[in-house]
């Protein structure tokens, strides 16, 4: 994903209002772009605070930044950046991390952004998209660069085998007909999840899109049990499940990373099983949820 | 200081240049009885010096793109900013009258989607300094060569890292579009022996240290840039002033 959002932002250079903003993270990547336009992309150094601050400022002149480092220090070491150096100036960036929650687990807990949705999910209005497919990213990240507001893509490691471009509202994966529950899978976590579902009553969705949240098409898709497969911190979206399903009665299950520090190193593939997101662990949590409405 | 004294030094500091200024009555229109604070009389002369002798801004260039910005990165400072925005026709004299009410413009730290003229919303200190670099870049990369940045900070506000971000990073690149004011009242909890300049000369910055109450002082440092490196004054004004 992070070739594929170097070479699509690549061509976004061609348009003389687009600045990239970088703090050492990819700046080799981005080296033959710098070459051809070395006023509009960047490189600040390790200052993750400057970085935000300095794209506030070229937002303020009329540039639309693209502002990238590793995601806990682009969102969490520089949060108070976005929150004052963008969103209270009333300007706009896209910011695009790389490091998505454990993809580089032997790194250990500096390098793990479980957070970064959440934290952003603090701010208004912005768009978040997770992609789940490299081929996911193009098309996406084109339309929040030509946007006005601010986005936050979160690019990983981890991919589903295909791409499902245009799922920014909940595209229907799996229909298991009236009465089944409804899961919601985001961005790299859907192939587990539909392979935990396989033989199970339960309609999945996908959305590489978390913000704005597809109410509309949940409240469509929905009967009254919901199952929420994040990529981050376990509970982001369920605000918002719960305020779009106020008025019916409903059961939601959140599943996502878990707060707690494992303290361990291994793969990515070793943190998805320990906090119950491979396919195994997800159907454990998704039976156990049901079995009331299975008995 | 007794009130009697703060009214008379508030007077003398808003003294205006050309006799003609209507600064002082509306400096007194914010103050609205209360005491002032070093942090608001420290910056009145170089605020001034700015407005009316350095920058090129207008009401009518508030939107133009080739105006010189000036980003107040001291957001506590604002007595005397509103108190100039109303004198040179940015604002309405009457926005003075309720600042901090709740249906004021003004607030404690000013909102740049509030007031007109006003280049950033500021308050939590460090802020300004990262956002002028980025305006000076964006100005560069438009080639926009005559608009110059302008920001204001304090000695104790260089406490704060993100400062030193950006000083470093100005320098390495000689962000030459760009000016810091330091307003230096020893306010610093752990001062900054061997000078403010130091901090950014070392990075490759030229200096002018004055004093702060010295306008015609002030405005040749102020004026002072050159070349291809980022300029910084910093204003010395008496201790705790």
């Amino acid at each position: 994903m992070r070739d594929t959002f170097v070479a699509t932002t690549t061509e976004f250079l061609d348009d003389p209002r687009t600045v990239v903003v970088l703090a050492d993270i990819s700046a080799e990547a981005f080296a033959p772009a710098a070459t051809r336009h070395p006023d509009r992309v960047v490189n600040v150094g390790i200052r993750e605070q400057l970085m935000v601050g300095v794209a506030g400022g070229l937002a303020l002149t009329g540039l639309r930044p693209i502002v990238h480092s590793y995601a806990p220090f682009l969102v969490e070491r520089a949060y108070e950046q976005i929150k004052l150096d963008l969103d209270h100036q009333g300007v706009g960036a896209v910011l695009v991390s790389v490091g998505a929650s454990y993809d580089r687990a032997a790194a250990g807990r500096t390098h793990l952004g479980p957070a970064d949705v959440a934290l952003i999910d603090t701010l208004h209005d912005w768009t978040v998209h997770v992609p789940g497919h490299r081929d996911e990213v193009p098309g996406l990240l084109r339309a929040v660069v030509c946007g006005q507001g601010s986005a936050y893509v979160r690019l990983s490691t981890q991919s589903n085998a295909r791409a499902y471009p245009e799922a920014g509202d909940l595209r229907v994966l799996r229909d298991a007909g009236p009465g089944a529950a409804l899961l919601v899978a985001v961005g790299p976590t859907v192939d587990a999840a539909l392979d935990a579902t396989a033989d199970l009553p339960v309609t999945v969705a996908y959305t590489h899109r978390p913000r704005p949240f597809d109410t509309a098409g949940l409240r469509a898709l929905v009967d009254s049990a919901v199952i929420l497969v994040e990529p981050y911190l376990a509970g982001t979206s369920a605000r918002l499940v719960s305020a779009a399903l106020a008025d019916r009665p409903h059961r939601l299950a959140a599943l996502g990373v878990r707060r707690e520090e494992l303290r361990r190193y291994g793969s990515a593939a070793d943190h998805a099983r320990w906090h119950g997101l491979d396919a195994a662990g997800l159907r454990r949590s998704i039976t156990d949820f049901l079995s009331p409405a299975l008995v | 200081m007794t009130t009697s004294a703060t009214t008379v030094r508030v007077a003398e500091a808003a003294a205006p240049i050309d006799g003609r200024d209507q600064f002082a009555p509306l400096l007194e229109r914010v103050r609205a009885g209360r005491k002032f604070g070093a942090n608001v009389l420290s910056t009145l002369d170089v605020l001034q010096v700015l407005y009316d002798r350095v920058l090129r801004i207008t009401p009518a260039t508030v939107d133009d793109p080739d105006r010189d910005r000036f980003l107040l990165s001291k957001g506590h400072a604002v007595a005397g900013y509103y108190a100039l925005l109303a004198a040179k026709g940015f604002i309405p004299p009457d926005w003075l009258d309720d600042q901090g009410g709740p249906s004021s413009r003004l607030g404690d730290h000013p909102d740049r989607t509030l007031i007109p003229g006003v280049e950033i919303g500021s308050g939590s200190l460090g802020h300004g300094l990262g956002l002028g670099v980025g305006s000076a870049l964006g100005l560069r990369a438009q080639g926009r060569l005559a608009p110059r940045v302008y920001v204001l900070l304090g000695d104790a506000e260089l406490d704060e890292g993100s400062n030193h971000e950006a000083i470093a990073y100005a320098g390495a690149v000689g962000l030459g579009n760009l000016t810091a004011i330091v307003v230096d009242n020893f306010s610093a909890t752990h001062g900054w022996p061997g000078g403010l300049a130091t901090r950014f000369t070392a990075n490759g910055w030229t200096a002018a240290t004055v004093d702060g109450r010295d306008r015609d002082a002030l405005h040749p440092a102020l004026t002072g840039h050159h070349g291809h490196r980022p300029h910084v004054v910093v204003a010395l004004v008496g201790d705790g002033e």
